[in-house]
């Protein structure tokens, strides 16, 4: 169960020589051949360039020139740009786009020994909450054939939940890690807005988006975002704070951790056995010593309205320079400039694509400016605030990250805004910036349910050392769903 | 109706490229005339992922233009994108300033033919990117687009409609371009495009204080199309409006060929550019100390080095114009004060031997051959009567044409100094008036003219060297004393 | 509020998409959606409340130290121009455009 393991036990396992770096990309490389035309959690699969990087590391470890996690199969999000090799973003849009620079992410990902096994699938320009707005077709979600995996990073939790890489990375503009990573049964962290570098990464929303890890562990998660975390001279918007070692506080008791709990989480819409899974984490939350509160996020029902104005209103402009001029999709036969650029994005975006270009520029429009975007805008503060209140009384809030479990393909993509409801609960921390988790707290209907950990600003420890707590008492994180083909 | 019936109103918007050596929001050169594309990097052609960093020395150059200015920085300044698509525009927007530019409320103080002096109010200026080129002639029914100055640094200084006239607007566009070359904001290269007006023009009948329908003329790249751009607009709107007709609100072009304005046909006309704050940039706070280092390391203004020149030096107000105008000669000068002493005489020998030389030899002052220390060692040795003017301009070409290193050293080889010393001269006095009793009879008899004689003589014998002054005054007290 | 097909075809020409007659409607039922969605945002008395565009309301640090700015790019138009469309003499190519 090479492929079922903690990056700890792997990393141990490599240092032991119990197999070689090649043994081990191979082992997946493998997995990904047999499983991947059924999950499609991965657009691009780079078996070659993986199997000599492992060669690299294998060379790296006998010369004891290794570093930290050399040899850890890893998967990108196809959102994520990496030299020479094709990034999508989902869209057709990028379907001949060999991207001529690594994204930050990448790169020091890369620098600090993981190895690239392909880039995952996602919904195009991650937009989306269940993958099914992925050019490149639906991911199954590994627990159950014909049900989403969670968006915009499903293939990102599809291939760490089905064993396809050891961990993954995804990115988050209103849920984008962790309802998928809940949907999928694995751990998964967006951290504070300008935590880490969103230099290469392609833009949606860019006040919303940030990346993060997407693993089998709390402690995986805190593994990675040491790599992952820093100041970025190439993001003026990347925070210039100390990097601190987020395995450090993992072990620290939870007894003195105070824990909100929002009432506006557990309303109308949420799934019952949801509900329940939940409810019993807290219970186990509290017998570990936490102390339980009630507090208030008062404006969370507005999150929805000025998320659905402010990030189609960045992305209308972000992605204006999809236009067929200097790299991406172009139509045939332009008659004129205008024509060049109108059926090049009519052909390249997808329908819900341009549904949000179209909403994000009206919103900016002349006459609807300060109804829609400023006002958003302004609601978008009061969200903080809220959040800056709860943070007085208490250290974290939690509650479910999605109102239910990963749902049938097919079953919300007729409703727009049923499906846009998926991301209630996440994105009041995209709006304020602030950090979050998912971590798998048990099942409904069979389907793995997650729990959302919010913390204040750079607060990722705090985040980790209670997720991780959570995960030595019990085993809902390493559970695998059952192997769908040999 | 006739043309004086109509007040004229202009308001000019001038992009002035910065002078940096990067672009304003990536690493990429803004050095001009590089093979197509070869400086466009990701940043600049706006490829997936890529993020915009500012470049501090835009907004060092831009606080320096403000200070200059008088104009007040503003502490906060936001960028924005501006939203429309065209070919040379990669991002499909551009990043610029619109409700918090980095610079508000300046003015300028502009002179005109008539001598009269007039304020220009300057409304704003904030800073943004430059677009990339268009070249329309190479290909057959397609465009070719050059991105190298895709994201080449703009201030983008825009006045208050104070404007009355082409000569008013042309002295405001020259000001603007004087200031910032002197500054070192821009090289104020209009060849290369590094100053382009866009006029904005319209007409209302004089007490009216209602403006008229304007017409904005866009990138006019030099001081005469800018005259030649406003007067076309305001013959052609007259025209029209003496014909009870109107006038549209429009972009327009001026075409140079056919020295007339039309309409543009495509490019940014009546769209909605959906601002919005640049969510990749943060808004930009500038402390009250970075201003004042700024200002610490301002070089003086022209104005300033005007004024100080006439009440320091004592120099009439066309000298201190014409040598403050310019830092470098200013500063040539004021070295040529220190050492010399006589800042009148150094203002003359400046503008006269100086200027005339370089422009004879076609070189920049940088390359003159005289150093500032030189020309002042001469003047210091003209004030002490050492040597004459005219020696003094022998000495000067020599220098020049670097036939000798020193004028000191040149004076002594050449035994140029003049005599001075009573001592010396009596004696030569003495004998040529010995050796010449007629003249000096002649002399004492009325014929006063025969003084030229005498000092011609005495100037023979000393070659020229006997200062002009004392010889006179011995000469003549010699010839009445007896 | 609710718009009409005139609307949502200017939208599609702001933002350059092309938006057959029969694709109107369709665009014009999500927009409504969204709108109405966004109605009761107007239900919130946001008087005073300063736009919020950055999440940290984090702020540029001046630098200044650094004097002119580096050149740190060097051409790289080869790699650039590979995932190009249409370039021809190092420019890329579009159709005829007319100021």
């Amino acid at each position: 169960m090479k492929h079922a393991q903690s990056i700890k036990s792997i990393l141990n396992a490599l240092d032991k020589k119990d197999y070689s770096c090649r043994e081990l990309v191979q082992h997946f490389l493998t997995r990904i051949q047999a499983q991947n035309d059924h999950l499609n959690a991965y657009i691009t699969v780079c078996s070659e360039s993986a199997l000599k990087h492992a060669d690299l590391m294998d060379q790296a470890r006998s010369a004891g020139t290794a570093p930290p996690l050399a040899g850890l199969p890893i998967a990108h999000k196809d959102i994520f740009c990496t030299n020479g090799i094709k990034t999508t973003a989902g869209s057709r849009m990028l379907n001949n786009f060999i991207a001529p620079y690594d994204a930050t992410v990448v790169d020091k990902m890369s620098t600090a020994g993981t190895i690239s096994l392909g880039k995952t699938n996602m919904d195009e320009f991650a937009m989306g909450s269940s993958n099914e707005n992925s050019f490149y077709g639906n991911v199954n979600n590994p627990w159950a054939a014909g049900t989403i995996p969670g968006g915009s990073s499903g293939g990102s939790a599809a291939a760490v939940a089905a064993g396809l890489c050891a961990a993954s990375t995804g990115t988050d503009t209103g849920g984008s890690i962790r309802q998928p990573a809940a949907m999928c049964g694995v751990t998964g962290l967006k951290p504070t807005y300008g935590r880490v570098s969103r230099w290469g990464m392609i833009a949606y929303a860019s006040s919303l988006d940030q990346a993060g890890p997407i693993a089998r562990s709390a402690e995986d998660v805190a593994i990675l975002l040491n790599v992952m975390a820093g100041h970025d001279p190439k993001d003026s918007t990347s925070l210039n704070e100390a990097v601190p070692d987020y395995t450090q506080a993992l072990n620290r008791p939870i007894k003195s951790l105070k824990i909100g709990i929002c009432p506006a989480h557990f309303r109308d819409g949420l799934d019952q056995q949801t509900e329940q899974a939940i409810q019993i984490a807290i219970k186990q939350f509290e017998s570990a010593g936490a102390t339980i509160s009630e507090i208030n996020l008062p404006m969370t029902k507005h999150a929805i309205p000025a998320y659905y104005i402010i990030a189609p209103a960045e992305a209308s402009a972000n992605l204006s320079r999809y236009d067929g001029v200097r790299f991406g999709h172009r139509c045939d036969q332009p008659q004129n400039i205008s024509d060049l650029y109108k059926r090049s994005r009519a052909e390249g975006f997808g329908k819900e694509v341009k549904q949000r270009i179209m909403v994000g520029s009206f919103a900016l429009s002349a006459g609807y400016y300060d109804a829609y975007y400023r006002k958003a805008q302004q609601i978008r503060r009061l969200i903080k605030n809220d959040f800056i209140a709860a943070f007085n009384k208490v250290d974290l809030i939690i509650g479910p990250t999605a109102p239910s479990p990963a749902f049938k393909m097919g079953e919300k993509s007729a409703d727009q805004i049923s499906m846009y409801l998926q991301d209630i609960y996440t994105i009041t921390s995209n709006l304020a910036g602030l950090p979050a988790a998912s971590i798998p707290v048990g099942f409904s209907n069979n389907m793995p349910v997650g729990l959302q950990i919010i913390g204040n600003y750079l607060d990722e420890s705090k985040i980790l050392n209670l997720a991780h707590q959570f995960q030595l008492m019990t085993d809902w994180h390493i559970q695998t769903p059952a192997e769908t083909t040999p | 109706m006739s043309r004086t019936d109509w007040e004229v109103v202009i308001g000019l918007e001038i992009h002035v490229q910065l002078l940096t050596a990067a672009k304003i929001f990536s690493g990429a050169s803004t050095q001009f005339g590089a093979l197509p594309n070869s400086q466009a990097s990701a940043v600049d052609l706006g490829l997936p992922g890529v993020l915009p960093v500012l470049n501090p020395a835009v907004y060092k150059k831009a606080v320096c233009f403000g200070l200059g200015i008088g104009a007040k920085i503003n502490h906060r300044s936001v960028f924005d994108r501006k939203n429309y698509f065209y070919p040379d525009s990669p991002k499909g927007y551009q990043i610029t300033q619109l409700d918090y530019p980095i610079i508000e409320s300046g003015e300028i103080e502009i002179t005109l033919s008539n001598g009269s002096n007039k304020t220009i109010g300057v409304t704003r200026a904030h800073l943004e990117e430059d677009a990339g080129k268009s070249l329309h002639e190479n290909f057959l029914n397609q465009t070719g687009i050059d991105l190298n100055r895709a994201g080449t640094p703009l201030l983008e200084i825009v006045s208050e409609p104070d404007l009355r006239s082409s000569e008013e607007a042309v002295a405001y566009a020259k000001y603007i371009h004087h200031l910032v070359t002197y500054l070192s904001v821009s090289d104020g290269n209009m060849a290369e495009g590094s100053l382009r007006c866009d006029a904005n023009v319209s007409l209302r009948k004089h007490g009216d204080s209602k403006l008229g329908t304007r017409t904005e003329t866009k990138n006019v790249n030099s001081f005469r199309f800018l005259e030649r751009a406003i007067e076309f607009e305001i013959s052609r709107q007259m025209e029209i409006l003496e014909s009870g007709g109107r006038v549209t609100q429009e972009t327009r072009l001026y075409d140079s060929e056919r020295d007339e304005t039309r309409p543009m046909r495509s490019k940014e006309t009546a769209t909605d550019y959906r601002y919005f704050p640049e969510p990749d940039l943060l808004p930009l706070y500038i402390d009250q100390n970075y201003i004042d280092s700024i200002r610490q390391q301002m070089p003086e203004l022209p104005d300033q080095k005007n004024t100080r020149f006439i009440a320091d030096y004592q120099l009439n107000t066309d000298d201190a114009g014409y040598l403050s105008a310019n830092t470098e000669l200013a500063n040539y000068f004021e070295s040529v004060v220190d050492t010399g002493g006589n800042a009148r005489l150094a203002a003359n020998w400046v503008r006269v031997e100086l200027m005339a030389g370089l422009n004879r030899d076609n070189l920049p002052l940088s390359e003159a051959p005289v150093s500032a220390t030189e020309l002042g060692f001469l003047i210091a040795r003209i004030q002490d009567q050492s040597i004459s003017g005219k020696i003094a301009k022998t000495v000067f070409e020599a220098l020049w044409r670097n036939e000798a290193t020193s004028a000191q050293d040149f004076i002594k080889a050449n035994n140029l100094s003049q005599v001075s010393d009573i001592n010396a001269l009596e004696p030569l006095i003495s004998k040529v008036l010995e050796d010449n009793i007629k003249q000096v009879e002649q002399f004492r008899a009325g014929k006063t003219k025969l003084m030229g004689f005498f000092v011609g003589q005495i100037m023979k014998q000393t070659q020229g060297k006997a200062n002009p002054k004392q010889l006179n005054e011995i000469l003549l007290q010699k010839l009445n004393s007896n | 509020m609710k718009i009409n097909e005139e609307i949502v075809a200017n939208i599609a020409e702001l933002a350059q998409l092309d938006m057959p007659q029969e694709q109107l409607q369709e665009y014009l039922d999500s927009l409504n959606n969204v709108l109405e969605l966004a109605e009761q945002m107007q239900s919130i008395d946001t008087t005073d409340v300063e736009p919020m565009s950055n999440p940290l309301d984090s702020i540029q640090h001046l630098h200044a130290d650094s004097d002119d700015g580096f050149v740190t790019e060097s051409n790289h138009r080869e790699r650039y121009q590979k995932v190009a469309p249409e370039t021809e003499q190092g420019l890329y190519l579009v159709p005829k455009v007319i100021d």
